[in-house]
């Protein structure tokens, strides 16, 4: 039985680490992500839960120590924030290439600098090339949901990938939100127990992890790291509708809201998604038939299902919260056009760049995004690409 | 999936490959001949040793095998002519040669 409570992001995940008890947690503190191992270790010292908690004196380490735990054969996770992901990105990689099925919560926060602790996604997206699966929660409810979602993904013996759970630092971590709580029971039954085939501390059966491979072999493994990610879609899918099933919510992929007759639709992640949606509401009533694609699923990459669902609007506004000091957009800008197109679809795309560093995105920047693709197909107005929302500008962009 | 990793060589396709390609065997650095690296080689002169072990401890490869406190000649399958063990033998009884 689903309980109705009210809880914030970081108060939700904490109880799902409580209900999954995971074997190890090193876990070292930074804003916003703080609360999460201040939380497990008051359910540790409540006897609440038996985890190992290691408080480690930085992330390079506390990812270093989820590393090795994992490889001994215990069920390892950590939470992190901003910085303090950007300090693990070597681990990352090595957990990643190891083949080691670690959960990460991550608090999502802008990278230094300025030097500032809101939320956008930076920190993530600069780790998207890392092997990592990644899945992007709009509010407290779904941060809750994909962290338990997150062991039996990253278990499965066609995965062995460690999974990313992000939300958006203080507006999902810190806002209180009403929330389903699942029974302990239950959630345990979901997670399954953790009973790795080839694990280091393992009697009789000698194991060498990350050993060196010259470049006869190095190409290989490679490719069987991607072919793993290339699986991971359908136990991602599989794992959505296992839930969806036991507790009746969720998406695999993506959540399509009203999209289904939508000239217009933006495509965004995260919290910014609750925002987008009003404004698709709000535009409703006025008859505008506009929807919103809310992407869970950043790694891997929903290409063709992306291109299956924009194929039959006349106009996409693709969002980043995040910039890639590439000239060309941030990293949905690159990926989504070039997934339409490797698909032969033709749909208008028009980037924008929104919400950096915690600034606010408001239902009526969303409303003014939707009626400027409308503009841009009916009068076929000229829009610069990856527009800054809402930047103060001299160009008055 | 336990694989015995002798079965595995460098035409090997990925399919065949170990997951993160992780070793199931304890010791296997002894079927890695690391010996095929070397450009210059050891050559133990037997009459000058005094059999003082000063130079076993240094190889870095493990590869001048002592039996009841005398050493033997090199094991040249790990050998990678580093040249240490010459430096390190006061009487000569090492000569590194290419
Ligand atoms: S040359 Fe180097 S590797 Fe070879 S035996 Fe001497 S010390 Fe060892
Ligand atoms: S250091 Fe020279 S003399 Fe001493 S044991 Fe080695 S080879 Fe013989």
């Amino acid at each position: 039985m689903s309980k109705k409570d009210r809880m914030s992001g970081n108060e939700a995940v904490a109880y799902a680490i409580r209900q999954v008890n995971p074997d190890v947690m090193p876990a070292f503190p930074i804003t916003p992500s703080t609360e999460i191992p201040q939380l497990v270790s008051t359910y540790i010292a409540n006897g609440e839960m038996d985890t190992e908690f290691i408080p480690v004196e930085s992330e390079h380490s506390s990812m270093s120590a989820a590393v090795g735990a994992e490889a001994a054969g215990a069920r390892s996770m950590t939470a992190t924030s901003s910085c303090g992901l950007a300090f693990m990105w070597e681990e990352l990689l090595v957990a990643a290439s190891n083949r080691l099925p670690i959960v990460l919560t991550l608090v999502n926060r802008t990278l230094s600098g300025p030097i500032n602790i809101n939320c956008d996604h930076s920190d993530g997206m600069g780790a998207r090339d890392t092997g990592w699966i990644q899945i992007y929660a709009e509010n407290n409810q779904e941060a809750y949901d994909n962290y338990i979602q997150a062991f039996p993904i990253a278990e499965d013996k066609r995965v062995h990938l460690p999974v990313m759970v992000c939300q958006d630092g203080f507006i999902t971590s810190h806002a209180v939100q009403n929330i389903l709580l699942e029974d302990d029971k239950d959630v345990k039954e979901f997670v399954g127990e953790y009973h790795p085939e080839e694990f280091l501390l393992n009697p009789g059966k000698p194991v060498a992890v990350g050993p060196y491979a010259v470049s006869n072999y190095s190409m290989e493994a490679k490719y069987n790291q991607e072919a793993a990610m290339i699986r991971s879609r359908e136990v991602i899918k599989e794992v959505a509708a296992r839930f969806r099933e036991k507790f009746g919510r969720g998406f695999d992929f993506f959540e399509e809201y009203r999209c289904e007759d939508a000239d217009y639709i933006m495509l965004i992640m995260g919290s910014a998604a609750g925002t987008a949606k009003q404004a698709a509401d709000d535009l409703r009533d006025k008859g505008m038939k506009v929807g919103v694609l809310k992407l869970r699923v950043f790694r891997p990459f929903p290409a063709e299902e992306i291109a299956a669902a924009l194929s039959k609007c006349k106009a996409v506004a693709v969002m980043d919260r995040c910039e890639s000091y590439n000239g060309h957009g941030g990293p949905l800008a690159s990926e989504v056009p070039a997934a339409l197109f490797m698909n032969k679809v033709y749909t208008e795309v028009v980037n924008y760049v929104y919400g950096l560093a915690g600034r606010d995105f408001t239902t009526e920047t969303a409303a003014g995004i939707f009626e400027e693709l409308e503009d841009v197909v009916e009068n076929k107005k000229q829009v610069r690409q990856c527009t800054y929302v809402g930047l103060r500008s001299k160009e008055g962009q | 999936m336990r694989t015995d990793i002798s079965n595995i060589n460098e035409q090997s396709p990925c399919e065949d490959l170990t997951e993160g390609l992780m070793i199931f065997a304890g010791g296997t650095s002894k079927q890695f001949k690391t010996g095929e690296w070397r450009v210059a080689t050891p050559v133990f002169d037997k009459d000058k040793c005094k059999q003082c072990l000063l130079c076993a401890p240094v190889c870095p490869d493990g590869c001048i095998p002592v039996h009841d406190g005398r050493r033997e000649d090199f094991d040249m399958d790990h050998c990678k002519g580093c040249g240490i063990c010459e430096k390190a033998c006061p009487f000569g009884a090492i000569t590194m040669t290419s």
